[in-house]
């Protein structure tokens, strides 16, 4: 069945991924700015990083008929020396008009730190100006909610509506609050933290369909660049219509992210 | 508006029980594991959180998942002054 994966770190893959991704129906992914599992040593290690989403990965991407779109940031692992972040955040403008880009993310909080949050409330403040799309993360584990409730209110505090915010890596005690606040949410399908396919599958036979998401957040971790299609197949077994199906794996990623006018499938 | 469950009872239970059942015995042998570890035999605040959380499989009500979270979530409100580490340990650190 055909699906958008709307989370995956596509550098940290192989092109053996994007032809298994291509095989099992997908026509387009989104890759979020994110954490490289080290800190870069300059600002200049991000300029580079953001020609390798608006230029290299769309190639290689392209050779497997799968439609590549970024969105670029400082994410929040690097963010807690603030100077430093102001200057990767001055680097982005530039990319901002490249093809790909659909806006701002994944910013977020990771330790729920001060200064995590200055340059998350900095970063929505630049999405505000150029009328940007945002992709948030959430933190993990234990400072999932207590992060997830500090980025709702930093985005309540500008201008920027919410259904143009999308909430990822929630789970069962934040997706209702995310929902309720008018947000998108995004489930992450993950081995051993976040959700499971078959919590996914739960999550959508209990809080509904609407404004909710499936990727795989596929990266240099342990993770899984087929997790959404195999969350088709856990719900197409539960006897889940085609349609529904459908809604959270292709749909709902296709309304959201063509707010941002550049979104295609191949 | 939710989308309900297809299955029967029973169908999900035939289903994924064995998936389930594997699950459980996993968390008794890797208890079994930090038993005849060599070390400390203090408490550990992740064991002890692990173990609160299991009174929640006795519970009856709907939620069950939700409610673990829960346990294992730092609930202050306010930002910390620092990030300090960029990892989470997966249960609320004393004194957090
Ligand atoms: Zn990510």
């Amino acid at each position: 069945m055909t699906y958008i994966d709307p989370h995956i770190h596509m550098v940290s893959r192989t092109t053996d991924d994007y032809q298994r991704m291509a095989q099992a129906g997908c026509v387009a992914i989104t890759e979020p700015a994110f954490w490289a599992g080290f800190d870069r040593s300059s600002p200049q290690g991000f300029y580079d990083y953001f020609r390798q989403l608006t230029d290299t990965e769309p190639k290689r991407a392209s050779l497997y008929g799968i439609q590549h779109h970024c969105w670029l940031c400082i994410n929040p692992k690097e963010a807690e020396d603030v100077g430093f972040a102001r200057e990767v955040i001055s680097l982005i403008p530039e990319f901002m008009s490249c093809p790909n880009v659909l806006g701002i993310g994944e910013i977020g909080l990771n330790k729920n730190s001060k200064n995590e949050l200055t340059i998350l409330e900095e970063q929505l403040a630049l999405a505000e100006q150029h009328n940007q799309l945002v992709l948030v993360h959430t933190p993990h584990l234990e400072d999932k909610l207590k992060g997830t409730l500090l980025i709702m209110d930093a985005v309540a505090n500008t201008s920027i509506s919410p259904d143009r915010v999308l909430i990822d890596h929630v789970e069962e005690h934040t997706v209702s609050a995310v929902l309720d606040r008018g947000f998108w949410a995004g489930m992450t399908l993950y081995p051993d933290s976040k959700c499971t396919p078959q919590r996914a599958a739960d999550i959508i036979e209990s809080v509904g369909s609407e404004r909710i998401w499936i990727n795989s957040a596929g990266d240099w971790g342990p993770s899984d660049p087929l997790a959404v299609p195999k969350c088709q197949v856990e719900m197409a077994s539960r006897g889940h219509t085609g349609a529904l199906i459908q809604k959270i794996s292709y749909d709902n990623p296709l309304e959201f992210l063509s707010q941002s006018g550049k979104f295609k499938v191949s | 508006m939710s989308n309900p469950s297809q299955l029967s009872k029973t169908e999900v239970i035939d289903r994924y029980f064995l998936e389930h059942r594997a699950k459980l015995l996993d968390i008794a042998a890797f208890l079994d594991r930090i038993d005849r570890a060599e070390g400390d035999d203090g408490s550990d605040f992740r064991i002890d959180a692990l173990l609160e959380c299991a009174k929640q499989l006795h519970s009856s009500e709907i939620g069950r998942t939700e409610r673990m979270l829960l346990l294992l979530s730092d609930s202050t409100t306010e930002p910390v002054d620092s990030a300090g580490t960029k990892g989470a340990t997966g249960a609320v650190p004393p004194k957090s």
